[in-house]
């Protein structure tokens, strides 16, 4: 099915792809990053139970639930580059990668600042948290090989086998660390049973995490596109954007090259 | 089945002349294991309730340390190459390496692990489930490392990424096994985490080998 | 009735070409080693790589064994790819890389014994000694591969040159590197042997290669 699409044509024409999309998710991305923080921040009722200090759901969750995706899409992107041996999949992986871990960062960060209010400690092992520390360690896992291969190709190879054993692993790590949690549970730990979401709380946090897709599309196309560029930087396609690109700018301005130099 | 036959009875032969170097990891289990009552002071209770963990913290580190020896040797003077070409299925191969490790590797951590709960002050109901536990476990690490090994061959450099690898996919066992031997502790049944670890033993065993056969082609590349 | 001549002729041509290369691409590093590279050989055909370092010599052979995955085109062997026969097909296969292939703890019985059982060869004891003594490596035996001069190393290798009897093909890598005069003697005579009777062999060498016997040369250039 692939083999009839030249190679270099399909990372051109993914780069064109990126091209026409990244506008819309970056648009639509900070529109609903910006509306769904300040409505979540400021406008949304404040919880009965934790006052203001709920608010932090607003970016918690939705990092949370991004990072699993972010894990899920980077495998079956390595699973498509595998698979069909498609170049572009490996290089979308690799991409996907760093937003993926960041993203992780972010939401045990505000777990553990969450954690200070609620528990009295930065740090719980409480379940959820856990599994996210781990799946943090798997995003390393697969960066810090594909950064140890000279050869990308086998790099993409190498790190799309990591990511697909990672994300088998995946449901049995969270399952075993849920199952541990409830065996281990110390006493400090305050239940909280979530009585259904009022939706004046609900929308705000959608919105939120459909603004975090977003926006981590938008990082990833600019992302995949960078990753395309210095990969095919000698291929023919990419010197003639460059020297278009370059026309341009001694086109329009006229010549300020000069003017720098002194 | 005779190629493969040939293949394990070198290995062995190979392990055998190897001998000093497959000591290493089993002084460096015990020496890991004693650490911990110098750590946190010889009281028999407490050990007695770290003793699971710290036995298999310590197989897990030591398996590290072994494992790559599984592919580097054949890496680094061509066999490999000369095994790809042999027309055996690479699967198999994969297979019969990770059994030879196991039997040279890990085997003799089973066989040190009485001496190991005696150090730690485990009871026998306690020992009983180690024992089980580590039979089943510690395969499941030789097969999913040798994954990893394969993916790290062609680097030189993979002992630490192996690790950084490896372990976060070894915690689930990690809790079922050191649980296992907990509930053996208060005389419960543990079953239920054998069977758990028994299940995820087969599953490696179905895809393991075929996940390990790819990354040594990708090695070659 | 020329045209069926002509059809005829094509047929037996293409039954006797062993290994055939069609619009083949490799890329290594990003960087495409050669593109579109056509060629075929046939029975009882020397195909003689050429090319300056870093010409792609050795990827290309990697690429026609089946180690190395290609960027496009395909190899076939026997009109069928290699993929898809990989099992016959290096059933009539030696490959001689760079890297000897040989255990250096264990000894040349022991390397070669083993060799000889995972390819399924039937070859006893007594043969490897043999060949080992046309080798000139008599006593030498029983050492661990460790212990030898690099050149011995390199005849030890070769051996496997003496016992693959299914295999049809060889690919051969800079094979007379680090041997002696006499071996490269004994080297030239095998392979000539090898190539009347019948088989196909695919070399790379920087020694000139003085083999009385017609070979197809495929240059291939350094590109940046």
């Amino acid at each position: 099915m692939w083999k009839w699409l030249h190679p270099y044509a399909k990372t051109e024409k993914s780069y064109q792809l990126c091209q026409t999309l990244l506008p819309w998710f970056s648009v639509f991305g900070l529109f609903t990053l910006i509306v769904a923080t300040v409505w979540g921040l400021a406008f949304a009722p404040a919880d009965y139970q934790q006052s203001d200090a709920f608010r932090i759901i607003y970016i918690h969750v939705p990092s949370a639930i991004l990072s699993k995706m972010l894990y899920s899409s980077m495998a079956i992107a390595a699973f498509i580059g595998l698979v069909w041996q498609v170049k572009t999949a490996f290089m979308a992986m690799i991409a996907l990668a760093p937003i993926g871990a960041m993203v992780t960062f972010v939401s045990l960060i505000t777990g553990a600042v969450w954690g200070k209010p609620m528990w009295g400690t930065w740090w719980e092992w409480d379940a959820r948290l856990t599994s996210q520390l781990i799946l943090l360690f798997l995003f390393f896992g697969v960066m810090s090989l594909y950064k140890s291969f000279d050869d990308q190709q086998q790099a993409g190879k190498a790190a799309g086998v990591m990511a697909i054993v990672g994300v088998i692993n995946l449901p049995i790590i969270h399952y075993s660390v849920e199952w541990w949690n409830t065996l281990h549970q110390g006493a400090t730990i305050l239940k909280m049973d979530k009585p259904s979401m009022p939706p004046e709380m609900l929308w705000p946090l959608l919105l939120a995490i459909v603004s975090w897709a977003l926006v981590s599309g938008a990082i990833f196309l600019l992302r995949l596109q960078n990753e395309i560029i210095r990969r095919e930087i000698k291929r023919p396609w990419v010197l003639a954007m460059v020297s278009q690109v370059q026309d341009v700018n001694t086109g329009d301005n006229n010549s300020p090259k000069p003017e720098q130099a002194q | 089945m005779t190629p493969l036959w040939a293949l394990f009875k070198r290995d062995l032969t190979l392990a055998f002349h190897q001998r000093a170097e497959l000591i290493q990891p089993l002084i460096f289990f015990m020496l890991v294991v004693s650490l911990f009552p110098l750590g946190v002071g010889p009281n028999p209770a407490t050990l007695q309730m770290i003793g699971p963990g710290v036995i298999w913290v310590a197989a897990i580190l030591s398996s590290l340390m072994g494992l790559e020896r599984l592919f580097r040797d054949d890496f680094q003077d061509g066999s490999l190459e000369q095994l790809l070409l042999s027309g055996s299925a690479l699967p198999l191969v994969a297979l019969v390496k990770v059994t030879t490790h196991w039997l040279t590797s890990i085997l003799p951590l089973l066989i040190l692990s009485p001496l190991l709960a005696l150090f730690l002050h485990l009871n026998e109901a306690m020992y009983w489930a180690l024992l089980a536990t580590l039979i089943l476990g510690t395969p499941l690490l030789s097969l999913l490392g040798a994954i990893a090994v394969a993916l790290t061959v062609g680097l030189n450099r993979g002992g630490v990424l192996l690790a950084l690898l490896l372990v976060p996919i070894f915690i689930p066992l990690l809790i079922f096994a050191t649980s296992a031997v907990d509930a053996a502790a208060l005389s419960l049944p543990y079953n239920a985490q054998l069977a758990i670890i028994g299940a995820m033993l087969l599953f490696a065993l179905a895809l393991a080998p075929f996940a390990t056969a790819y990354a040594l082609r990708v090695s070659q590349n | 009735m020329l045209l069926s001549a002509r059809l005829f002729f094509h047929i037996l041509r293409d039954t006797l070409v062993v290994l055939s290369a069609h619009d083949l691409s490799v890329v290594k590093s990003d960087r495409l080693l050669f593109d579109k590279l056509n060629f075929s050989v046939e029975q009882g055909g020397l195909l003689y790589v050429k090319g300056p370092n870093g010409a792609g010599k050795t990827s290309l052979l990697r690429v026609l064994c089946g180690l190395l995955d290609s960027e496009s085109g395909e190899v076939n062997f026997k009109q069928q790819a290699i993929h898809s026969v990989s099992s016959s097909f290096h059933h009539q296969l030696v490959y001689f890389g760079h890297k000897a292939g040989l255990n250096l703890r264990l000894s040349a019985i022991e390397n070669l014994d083993f060799w000889c059982k995972q390819h399924e060869q039937n070859v006893s004891i007594e043969q490897i000694y043999q060949t080992l003594a046309e080798l000139q490596l008599v006593g030498l035996e029983e050492l661990p591969i460790g212990h030898l001069s690099a050149g011995q190393q390199r005849r030890v290798a070769l051996a496997r040159l003496w016992f693959k009897s299914s295999a049809c093909l060889w690919i051969l890598d800079e094979p007379f590197t680090a041997l002696d005069t006499s071996g490269i003697s004994l080297l030239m005579n095998k392979i000539a042997d090898f190539l009347r009777s019948g088989g196909a062999v695919v070399m790379t060498s920087h020694q000139d290669l003085e083999l009385d016997y017609p070979k197809q040369e495929l240059v291939l250039e350094y590109r940046i």
